[in-house]
């Protein structure tokens, strides 16, 4: 099981907003293709898959707030 | 680029981008204004587009949903837009630290023209006092940018401005003319604009201005 970590987007940065899921649970995702789609103020980021497998836990929705570091979700390889 | 619609600059974006990634260009710049156009950023509510669909239709206005950051926004050709296809790994990891250089640019931009700008707190933009002169909304994948900013540069625009509620805010718009009380040229806010941006990135400017021009 490999967990995606919300990544450092910079200095002061501590929260983001969860604003695009490309995959649902159960889809099959690919290594370094986008993943998920995080939004601070006036900036979107795409953050890729860290492995390929299958995305089994999305522990957060769109819309939700999600902190720096924080697990987001999990991947099967 | 001079006038195009929305659509052909977001095509010139991507094969920008790929050249970017590629490490063919460090860093590159598509400089352009647009046809009137709404867009809709990630974070953008439907409702903040006052205008109906037969108004927007009649007046020729398309609507694009974006993955750029941000709400709702009207492009117009009395605009300069410039979308920055910047590859950050080069310069600083940092979404805020690059939303602000943007900043830095416009208001020493401006300066030039004896504008007297300055940011809000907690608001992205350019302001004038209460009223916004530029947007800044960019999306940044593989830590390489694109999206970008528009600066109101001609007061005929303002007009579009008044079928959205810009940014989801309650705001009033400007323009560098209205401002001014005289007419500005678009091409020269355009180039002077680049400039500012390549002295803040310390970007070599004549490739830079040569990229953005093929751009």
């Amino acid at each position: 099981m490999v967990k995606v970590n919300v990544p450092e987007l910079g200095e002061g940065i501590k929260t983001a907003t969860v604003s695009y899921w490309y995959f649902k649970e159960g889809d099959n995702v690919k290594e370094k293709e986008d993943l998920v789609e995080l939004a601070t103020d006036k900036a979107t980021f795409n953050l890729p898959s860290p492995c390929s497998g299958i995305l089994k836990e999305v522990l957060y929705q769109e819309g939700d707030t999600v902190k720096i570091g924080e697990t987001i979700a999990v991947i099967e390889e | 680029m001079g006038l195009v619609d929305y659509e052909t600059a977001y095509e010139a974006q991507r094969q920008v981008f790929l050249q970017v990634k590629a490490g063919v260009f460090h860093s590159a710049a598509i400089a352009c204004s647009h046809y009137p156009v709404i867009t809709l950023g990630r974070t953008a509510r439907e409702d903040n587009i006052l205008a109906g669909e037969s108004r927007l239709m009649a007046a020729g206005i398309g609507i694009y949903k974006t993955e750029r950051g941000g709400d709702v926004t009207y492009h117009g050709p009395g605009q300069v837009t410039i979308y920055p296809v910047f590859n950050l790994q080069l310069f600083k990891k940092d979404l805020h630290w690059f939303l602000r250089q943007f900043e830095e640019a416009l208001i020493i931009c401006l300066r030039d023209y004896g504008i007297s700008a300055s940011r809000r707190s907690g608001l992205t933009g350019v302001w004038i006092n209460n009223e916004k002169i530029a947007s800044i909304g960019i999306a940044v994948r593989n830590w390489i940018t694109f999206h970008g900013l528009s600066l109101n540069v001609k007061k005929n625009d303002l007009q579009g401005f008044s079928y959205i509620r810009p940014c989801g805010l309650d705001v009033e718009m400007t323009t560098m003319e209205s401002v001014l009380g005289r007419d500005a040229d678009i091409e020269t806010v355009k180039k002077s604009l680049l400039l500012k941006i390549a002295g803040i990135f310390k970007i070599n400017e004549q490739p830079f201005l040569a990229g953005a021009a093929y751009g």
